[in-house]
């Protein structure tokens, strides 16, 4: 079976933003990019999967030619191939969804993993939409995951618990943190990973369904007192959580 | 514009959750400034307190049931949550950003070609657009944009927006909508829940710790002080990432957003994508030995003290007063 596993290029977490130009995206100037935390599980998953049950890895992402590197981190970790669907500028979840569903359609992969969210636009929907887009069932925020013949069966994150879902293939997977270690690309896998191939082409051109109109930085906290510096600040705290901030 | 606006909420074990009611007020709330009707659907088995809807403003309430939805299937509420907004053909969908609702609202919205603008924080009308405001970047900046779309989704984020009494509390009319067979392709087979614990995500309060406090067997402390505040317990990436707690209970990038009313940090230093999950919480009380912590920077209140030295002494303290 061809596994499918759609990723992303992200500022790394530990990027300050700064607001660009034109008011409406970050300025990538000094930000470095990595493969999006989430799709790191994700690229776990489908490689375990394979393991199991055989077939092949296609890792698929939509961006420009710096997605490349992260699309050759997944093949250094253990992916069979990569795809690039090109698109510059701005693209919102839905067109996205629709250009990876295109090419799952085109790769024939009845399987699919990708993060359960961007560190970016944090939506966290673009799984689910692309698994509507094709019909195809869909887990998200997956912490566990086996199959067994076409049944899967997923553990989902909710609110204080997790749901153990149960479903069939064709299926989009969204994987959150906890659900397996991933793998570091070995030497030997980053030395093939140069000869595997990443073909390119254009991404389905599809309309945006939202408009960004401003992005800036949220107000910042002004910080606040010092109560003290040892137990003895405790009472002046509680008496200030209570009659102050009212929050106790 | 718009003429309708459908209120989609949920329930969990046939109980409206609290974040239901934040919808309808939201809903009620932009009906008003655009001068929308609105309705309300919730789709499950048995459901207690529906009614109760009518109190925060919304009277016809339809209640989508089959004894096979107790639990949320994807298939099927994502099926017959869109059959009822084209049956009523509703302009405008609010969610509330919960689990279901982030699965379900972006479904939805492939059915019906619907712009989807989620985890919102705030909506304004300008000119006969909603504006909708969302965190990006883990809350790093802030997204200010609308949906194009002829028919739109928004999705809210829990706690954020208030639920709020109808001055005028209007008679609650529940149509109950008995469906068949229902499609259950994608079901839950059951829900395993953490032993009693408040998830960060619905908490009023949370304490969360950190690698200051050395070692897994120390957490007592920041269990003991949450037990006696009924709050969530917390934590920051490194303590997850060391094994000490569950994924979970993780507050910032790649863990859980969160926005409580109170939000005590203790031994947390705060890095950058600690403080972009918490730092829209109401008050910020830091706990911790280093005075240049960044975490200072951003709290209301801070000790700069030993955790092992204070947390039992507020834990008494608090206990005191409750």
């Amino acid at each position: 079976m061809k596994i499918a596993v759609c990723i992303s290029h992200v500022p790394d977490t530990a990027t300050r933003v700064k607001i660009g130009p034109d008011g409406k995206s970050i300025d990538p100037a000094g930000v470095t990019y990595i493969i999006n935390p989430y799709d790191e599980f994700a690229v776990e998953e489908a490689l375990k999967t394979k393991e199991k049950i055989g077939g092949e890895v296609i890792v698929i992402s939509l961006g420009n030619d710096a997605s490349k590197e992260s699309i050759r981190k997944a093949l250094a970790m253990g992916a069979d191939e990569g795809i690039l669907l090109k698109k510059d500028g701005y693209f919102d979840s839905f067109s996205v969804a629709n250009a990876l569903a295109e090419e799952i359609k085109v790769q024939n992969c009845e399987l699919v993993f990708m993060g359960k969210q961007s560190v970016d636009y944090d939506n966290s929907i673009t799984g689910q939409l692309t698994a509507e887009i094709l019909g195809y069932s869909c887990v998200s925020v997956v912490v566990g995951f086996s199959i067994e013949n076409n049944k899967i069966t997923a553990e989902r994150e909710i609110e204080g618990g997790r749901e153990i879902v149960e479903t069939e293939l064709p299926v989009v997977i969204t994987a959150q943190k906890g659900l397996n270690e991933p793998r570091y690309a070995s030497l030997k896998g980053i030395m093939a990973s140069k000869k595997k191939v990443i073909t390119e082409k254009p991404a389905k051109e599809v309309n945006n369904l939202t408009e960004v109109l401003s992005l800036t930085l949220p107000p910042s906290k002004q910080p606040g007192r010092i109560v003290g510096t040892d137990a003895s600040a405790v009472p002046e705290l509680v008496r200030l959580l209570r009659e102050e901030a009212k929050v106790i | 514009m718009a003429n309708k606006i459908l209120a989609v909420i949920e329930q969990r074990e046939g109980k409206l959750k609290r974040s239901a009611f934040e919808v309808i007020t939201t809903s009620k709330s932009l009906a008003e400034q655009f001068d929308l009707e609105t309705a309300a659907v919730c789709i499950g088995s048995d459901i207690d307190n529906l009614d109760e809807i009518a109190k925060y403003g919304i009277s016809n309430i339809v209640h989508i049931k089959n004894s096979e939805l107790t639990n949320y299937s994807p298939s099927a509420y994502t099926e017959l949550a869109a059959d009822y907004a084209k049956e009523i053909s509703a302009d405008i969908l609010v969610f509330s950003n919960t689990a279901m609702g982030r699965d379900l609202a972006p479904r939805v919205s492939v059915k019906l070609n619907a712009g989807c603008f989620m985890d919102c924080i705030n909506l304004k009308k300008v000119d006969n657009d909603i504006i909708a405001t969302r965190p990006v970047y883990a809350g790093k900046a802030l997204l200010e944009g609308k949906i194009i779309s002829p028919i739109k989704i928004i999705t809210l984020r829990p706690n954020v927006f208030k639920a709020e009494l109808a001055a005028n509390p209007v008679n609650p009319v529940v149509e109950v909508k008995d469906v068949t067979s229902p499609n259950l392709k994608t079901k839950v087979k059951e829900i395993k829940k953490s032993e009693g614990k408040l998830d960060v995500a619905e908490a009023d309060i949370i304490v969360s710790g950190g690698r200051g406090l050395k070692a897994p067997e120390n957490y007592k402390l920041v269990e003991d002080l949450a037990g006696v505040l009924g709050a969530a317990v917390g934590a920051s990436r490194a303590v997850v990432d060391a094994g000490w707690r569950n994924h979970g209970e993780q507050v910032g990038q790649t863990g859980k957003t969160v926005s409580p009313k109170l939000y005590i940090a203790c031994g947390i230093s705060g890095a950058i994508q600690h403080l972009a999950g918490m730092s829209s919480s109401r008050y910020i009380v830091a706990i911790n030995k280093d005075k240049d912590a960044p975490i200072f920077n951003i709290a209301d209140y801070g000790i700069v003290g030993d955790v092992f030295e204070i947390l039992p002494v507020l834990t008494e303290e608090i206990k005191k007063i409750k």
